[in-house]
């Protein structure tokens, strides 16, 4: 079975505390470690998705269970868990698993936020890198290809997306909660990256009065105070701002705590006691868990968000129970095009898109020339026919000439890539 | 106790138990069959109590029965009147659970309709009795108030979500209520203390004699009017005020009940 050789090992939100994500998270890395996964042995094509609830290999091989140790050691290699704790704290997904796995990935199925898009722009982000470092080859190119337009099937045809735009929007829900309406409140950003930003759209759109950026890099705040109309500030007025302001988004890089217990407690006296909700997106974490205790502050890092999403899970059920169908239906069908792919699929379709050229250019060609008997015509049409399955002959001959699987997939790989029969179909 | 009354408790039961199922399944329609079984069992109560006005010959406020019912006929009234200008997420669920509540104390105490004594027979009586016992009414809502924030405030805190986060409103929406609760309360209370004090003067010839019950509505007064106090100076809102409207309203039952049953004084013929 050619889904057997797939294999996707991963860390998620699920199964892994946020102490231990922070752990793999693999931002400030020189080397992608995809090209890590990629010079294991026996590993045939390779991907790697990270993102700040996710770290997955998503890999192909002949015989996958026999790399899955390597794979989580690259994986886990910055932390220093044992490869039992490794496992546990992991999971893997082999053959149908594997494919139903990255469907669900792909169509945000299996995201803290269910339906938040950000998670398809990642693994985009994911598949440009490993294309770049040629790490895929035929098979994982087709599979994440294909989890690309399950994402946009499942899109259209259900509303799984409808409210959850991200963990932005649960951030929303409960500041409403706290503060019943937003009108007025000012929010402060410190650190910038693209959940921050999204965040602070969304409470913009909510009613949100007015926006303070902070960052270490003054230029940098500066630039995104514009953006929101707001004004920027430096990371060390930080503490002081903080009578001020209603909500904080902390999203900084920072490998230490930014705001600690002690930091924030006089503060709260000088603000009469009116509310503080803090909200901590960074991977390393920014703010300290006890902040928590303080009176009338309500902390919450990127795992206690997704318990606000648990609440509104009964509504989008039925949406997901829809998505999980159409998961499933194009599961089966790309194994059966895994399956199938050995040849003649790949010759089919070769012939399909020869033929296609070989229509149009004739069309072209016979508009020029006026005046031609039925008879010239069809010698024309002759020559053309002629002429694509006379190029065509070789190749095949040449695609079907070996019964070493290895060898095949190799040539299959160098033909689909040659004739373009991967491309941008999608 | 009269089959009028026994209507009404019944009515105010069912309302109450619509309450609850509307609490768990959130539905429009069992909301406004609630709403309506109240507003029922508020009406079956304006008849009891003109009854019972009828029947005796001055306002039913006179024994622990009268002003228990009557407590809980204040609140149902004041928390229609609230709805009519301000909604408050599940509230009505709180506060019919209370006046159910108070409907059974009222059933099980004592009823006996005596001829009133000389110096209750005054037109002080109606005045400040009723104005004590609304005051209690909006005190008491004031305290489902307090209950709902310390509940909604736990699960956003705890980040635990049970039965209430979704189904309670904010807690910025639950502080006001509280606050609109005391802004009426307080008030009303303040006038019968004031009312009671003149009544006194004119029966017994001074203003104030530091009766059990005259010193505990004081130190209720107290309790309340530093929360007032503490909130606007000191920003005392939200979790402290919650707290703090409960101790009170903790505070006002004990003149109500602890003060009769246990502490006796001039007061203690009546609620």
């Amino acid at each position: 079975m050619q889904a057997d050789k797939l294999m996707i090992i991963g860390v998620n939100h699920k199964v892994a505390p946020v102490e231990v994500r922070e752990k793999l998270a693999h931002t400030g890395e020189t080397e992608n470690p995809v090209l890590a996964v990629s010079r294991i042995p026996g590993c045939l094509e390779s991907c790697f998705l990270g993102t700040c609830n996710r770290v997955e290999v998503i890999c192909a091989a002949d015989s996958p269970r026999e790399i899955a140790k390597d794979v989580r050691k690259v994986l886990f290699g910055r932390s220093n868990l044992s490869d039992q704790e490794a496992e546990r704290y992991s999971y893997t997904h082999i053959g149908r698993d594997a494919v139903l796995h990255l469907f669900r990935v792909a169509a945000s199925l299996d995201s803290m936020i269910v339906g938040e898009p950000q998670i398809l722009g990642q693994l985009k982000n994911a598949y440009r890198d490993a294309v770049e470092l040629k790490a895929l080859g035929l098979i994982l190119n087709k599979f994440i290809n294909k989890s690309f337009s399950v994402a946009k099937r499942v899109r259209t045809e259900t509303n799984i997306g409808g409210s959850a735009v991200s963990i932005s929007y649960a951030a929303v829900q409960l500041a409403k909660k706290i503060f019943g309406s937003l009108e007025g409140k000012k929010v402060m950003l410190v650190g910038a990256g693209e959940m921050a930003e999204l965040a602070a759209e969304h409470l913009i759109a909510q009613g949100i009065d007015e926006v303070v950026v902070a960052n270490r890099t003054l230029s940098r705040a500066v630039d995104l105070a514009k953006r929101f109309r707001g004004t920027a500030v430096s990371l060390e007025e930080l503490v002081p701002q903080l009578e001020t302001i209603d909500i904080l988004i902390s999203s900084t890089g920072a490998t230490g705590l930014i705001l600690r217990r002690g930091d924030v407690k006089p503060v709260m006296r000088q603000r009469m006691n009116s509310p503080l909700f803090l909200i901590d997106i960074a991977v390393p974490r920014d703010l300290d868990p006890e902040l928590n205790d303080l009176d009338n502050v309500y902390l919450y890092d990127i795992d206690n968000l997704k318990d606000v999403v648990e609440v509104n899970k009964s509504e989008r059920r039925k949406e997901a129970d829809k998505a999980e169908r159409i998961v499933r239906e194009e599961a089966i069908k790309f194994e059966q095009w895994l399956e199938g792919m050995a040849v003649t699929p790949t010759i089919v379709e070769l012939r399909q898109k020869m033929d296609a050229v070989k229509e149009a250019e004739l069309a072209k060609t016979l508009s020029h020339l006026k005046g031609l008997s039925p008879k010239q015509m069809k010698s024309i049409q002759t020559l053309a026919a002629s002429l694509t399955n006379k190029f065509l002959h070789n190749p095949i001959v040449y695609l079907k000439a070996t019964s070493d699987p290895e060898e095949q997939r190799r040539r299959l790989d160098a033909l689909r890539e040659m004739f373009g029969l991967d491309e941008s179909k999608d | 106790m009269t089959l009028l009354f026994l209507l009404t408790l019944l009515s105010y039961l069912l309302a109450s138990a619509a309450y609850l199922v509307y609490f768990a399944n959130q539905k429009k329609e069992t909301r406004k069959v609630a709403r309506l079984m109240l507003g029922g069992a508020g009406g079956l109560h304006t008849a009891t109590l003109a009854a019972a006005y009828v029947e005796a010959g001055h306002t039913p406020i006179t024994n622990m029965h009268e002003t228990v019912s009557f407590f809980a006929w204040s609140m149902t009234w004041a928390f229609l009147a609230f709805r009519w200008r301000y909604r408050v997420k599940n509230f009505g669920t709180f506060v019919s659970v209370v006046i159910a509540i108070l409907m059974i104390i009222a059933a099980l105490s004592p009823n006996e309709v005596k001829p009133l004594p000389p110096i209750l027979q005054s037109m002080w009586l109606p005045i400040h009795a009723s104005l004590a016992i609304m005051a209690n009414a909006f005190l008491a809502m004031g305290f489902c108030g307090g209950v709902m924030y310390l509940l909604q405030e736990r699960e956003i805190k705890s980040r635990r979500f049970g039965i209430f986060y979704e189904r309670l409103p904010s807690l910025e929406a639950l502080d006001t209520l509280n606050h609109h609760c005391l802004s009426i309360g307080f008030p009303l209370l303040t006038m019968g203390m004031i009312t009671g004090s003149l009544w006194a003067k004119q029966t017994w010839g001074v203003y104030w004699q530091w009766d059990p019950k005259e010193t505990w509505s004081l130190i209720t007064w107290f309790i309340y009017a530093a929360l007032l106090h503490l909130r606007f100076t000191m920003g005392w809102r939200r979790r402290r005020a919650a707290i703090m409207s409960m101790v009170g309203f903790a505070a006002a039952m004990f003149t109500l009940w602890g003060v009769s049953f246990l502490l006796g004084g001039i007061h203690s013929y009546a609620g």
